[in-house]
């Protein structure tokens, strides 16, 4: 129980000196694409090793979240020097500990190599996937497993807590995340600052924080890592948060299709619990603040502020009009305020390094860095963490290694299914919220699903039209009825039935539910249809006119099968993931 | 399903309507759906009403009215997993088991679902069968996959 700040300090000088220093640790990426790819397995071969030599003593074994590189799992470090294997077999690990461990040789044929230039790049610091990123957040996942708050300890956690709590007033705190310019992730760029300041100023007996990790736009995995991967830079980021607020009481609501997310979660609150971070008399200070829970129930809608909130009420997750606002009028009539997970785990880097550092990177009006879930046809899938203002060329070529087998590049989709599409002519743009929302598309949590010539944009539309119809909570009429009815649309152009006035009608109804829809979900559902349409209107009329599918994607209109949407030589892999 | 294991079950849970969906969560995970007879002690439970209850649980996807079958086979149906061929992994699945999602097969072997995304989307398409995930799926492989669980019976 920890009930003073400098009991902090004491505990990580502890930690570190009755902690052994092993001359190589081992270190596995351990999240979800891991899992699924074979990481258990891994961890087990490499046991068995170490036992088998009887090296455990002297050899560390770290398994944590994930490292990002998703596409080169399951993958492993070997510190100190940062050796990096990735797509590894379990029967590879006996050579690894043989070469690496025990003569500090690199092991060649495991060395990753940039399939562009052949380069071979033994240290993880050193492939271009890493070198162009600027791994703020995600960086400590290399370090942390996420079941030992030692480890968080040690990576400074709780220092920002200590500072806010014991240095500062809750007024100068939120100043300081407003000076950063810190804004939310959670796709709409609401200065964070001024909406606690506003949550703040209503006068109530009780105030709520929400985190919002109900993160549910498909291809998007970056709250979900976060959580798994270092959940106590959340809860941290929570704790300052309510103390600038003045709310005694959290949520955690957490999809549930994030299994992993939800278990560390809980484990890292109750820990922190135990120790005093969370509930009565914070390191001994006078602030209470505890954190509940929520595992959600497969509604999409529920990203949605009201609609998150009637589900933690335990109703239907119906969205309510807004004015008055959640800071106004939220969880059981009082003030509250929602950040998405992202969010939270940046408000002890900027309490910890001060607004001045924090407001140096990025854009005037973007500050700090921006995580991405960049997949689809892209050579280098995985999890990027990258300074506001990186052009989107240099994500997808440099860090992306741009599109797979050869194909070309076509567009990118950012915002999910509230987002917009980007072609070619957009590579150069220079990533910010502002920016996105110039370019037709939006920021969003940060999905970035990049196509390539096989891709039909008219097919996607009707996929996210599919994905909008289904999640529409159904209580306004313009977004129940509307996006069926562009769906039906779509349904009809994919299967060759579509007419010329087709395209004017998807315009007009993607006009009406844009305006007249009760919240988010219905007011963004039309934007990839129309985003389509703004820059791929000739992929609709050959559909329509030619009863063509240029991408060959659509089957009643393509006589072959078509193929080459994935490499014909990996086959599917069965992986353990529990 | 008894009374008495339904009592043991909500004595560890307080009686405001926030407790409901979890509650809802943990009978499901205790039964594998949301037996009939469960709807009217919760409602009890919590001093509301059963139509309050049924209208929660239909809201949410995660809740199922009828047991499901053996194995449960889940397709991820996420964007990224759709321009990577999910969609052809996704028809051939359903002509494999010969039902829609929602549905399980009339021997009770399967159950087909979607999910929206599965948060693994580097290495889709992906699909899920009790909690084992297969990635980067090929219509070829599906039929495969499923052999392996009829195998096993």
């Amino acid at each position: 129980m920890l009930t003073h700040p400098s009991q902090l300090t004491v505990w990580k000088a502890r930690i570190l000196e009755e902690r052994p220093v092993p001359k190589k640790t081992v270190v596995v990426s351990n999240g979800t694409c891991g899992r699924a790819s074979g990481s258990l397995g891994i961890i087990e071969a490499l046991g068995r090793e170490l036992d088998r030599r009887g090296l455990r003593e002297t050899v560390g074994l770290e398994i944590t979240g994930c490292h990002g590189f998703c596409e080169l799992e399951p993958n492993i470090v070997i510190n100190p020097e940062g050796i990096y294997y990735g797509r590894l077999k379990p029967e590879d690990i006996p050579t690894v500990i043989e070469k690496t461990i025990l003569k500090n040789r690199v092991v060649n044929p495991l060395v990753y190599a940039d399939p562009r230039t052949g380069h071979r790049y033994a240290l993880q610091k050193d492939i271009p996937f890493y070198r162009k990123q600027m791994r703020l957040l995600t960086e400590d996942n290399l370090r942390i497993d996420p079941n030992r708050i030692e480890d968080y300890i040690l990576a400074d956690g709780y220092q920002a807590l200590a500072k806010a709590l014991f240095d500062m007033t809750a007024e100068e705190v939120i100043r300081e995340v407003d000076s950063a310019g810190l804004r939310g992730r959670g796709g709409a760029g609401f200065p964070t600052g001024k909406k606690w300041q506003f949550c703040r100023n209503e006068g109530a007996d009780r105030r709520y924080i929400i985190c919002n990790a109900d993160e549910g736009n498909p291809g998007t995995y970056m709250d979900r890592s976060i959580l798994a991967a270092n959940p106590h830079s959340v809860i941290e980021g929570m704790i300052i948060g309510a103390y600038a607020i003045g709310a005694a009481e959290g949520y955690v609501y957490v999809r549930m299709e994030a299994p992993q997310a939800v278990q560390q979660v809980t484990i890292a609150r109750d820990q922190a619990r135990k120790l005093g971070l969370l509930g009565k008399s914070i390191l001994g200070s006078e602030f209470h603040f505890d954190i509940q829970i929520v595992e959600g129930a497969g509604a999409f809608v529920c990203g949605e502020e009201t609609s998150l909130m009637s589900s933690i009420e335990g109703r239907r997750a119906v969205s309510r009009q807004r004015p008055p606002f959640p800071a106004q009028s939220g969880l059981w009539g009082y003030p509250t305020n929602i950040n998405n997970v992202e969010t939270w785990a940046n408000v002890p880097l900027i309490i910890k390094r001060g607004a001045e550092w924090y407001s140096q990177i990025g854009t005037p009006k973007s500050k700090g860095t921006k995580i991405f879930s960049l997949v689809g046809k892209i050579r280098h899938a995985g999890q990027v963490e990258v300074p506001m203002g990186i052009r989107l060329r240099e994500i997808i070529y440099d860090i992306g290694g741009g599109i797979k087998d050869g194909k070309k590049f076509k567009a990118v989709q950012t915002g999910g299914p509230a987002g917009g599409f980007l072609p070619a002519e957009f590579l150069d743009l220079a990533i910010d919220y502002d920016n996105l929302v110039q370019a037709g598309s939006t920021m969003g949590s940060g999905g970035m699903i990049v196509m390539d010539e096989t891709t039909c944009m008219v097919d996607l539309a009707r996929h996210y039209m599919h994905f909008t119809q289904e999640e529409s909570c159904g209580k306004c009429v313009p977004c129940r009825v509307g996006t069926r009815q562009m769906h039906d649309i779509l349904v009809r152009i994919t299967r060759g039935e579509g007419e010329e006035e087709d395209l004017a009608r998807l315009e007009d109804l993607g006009d009406s539910i844009r305006v007249a829809s009760l919240c988010g979900l219905g007011q963004s559902a039309p934007n990839p249809v129309l985003s389509t349409l703004r820059h791929f209107r000739k992929e609709y009329v050959e559909h329509i006119k030619h009863k063509k599918c240029p991408a060959r994607v659509c089957k009643e209109l393509v006589s072959l099968p078509s193929q080459g949407a994935r490499p014909a030589h990996r086959k599917a892999k069965k992986r353990q993931h529990d | 399903m008894t009374g008495l294991e339904m009592d043991d079950l909500l004595r560890g849970f307080g009686r405001e309507q926030k407790e409901l969906t979890q509650i809802l969560h943990q009978v499901q995970a205790e039964y594998g759906y949301i037996p009939p007879q469960a709807i009217r002690r919760v409602a009890e439970h919590l001093n509301t009403t059963e139509n309050e209850v049924y209208g929660v649980l239909t809201f949410y996807k995660a809740f199922r009215l009828q047991p499901r079958g053996k194995h449960l086979v889940t397709v991820c149906q996420g964007t990224s997993c759709h321009v990577r061929g999910g969609a052809r992994v996704f028809d051939e699945m359903k002509k494999e088991l010969g039902v829609e999602p929602g549905e399980t097969t009339p021997d009770r072997m399967f159950s087909l679902e979607t999910v929206n995304c599965l948060g693994c989307c580097a290495i889709g398409p992906t699909v899920v069968v009790n909690g084992t995930y297969y990635s980067q799926v090929s219509v070829e492989d599906v039929h495969s996959i499923i052999a392996e669980y009829r195998k096993r019976k």
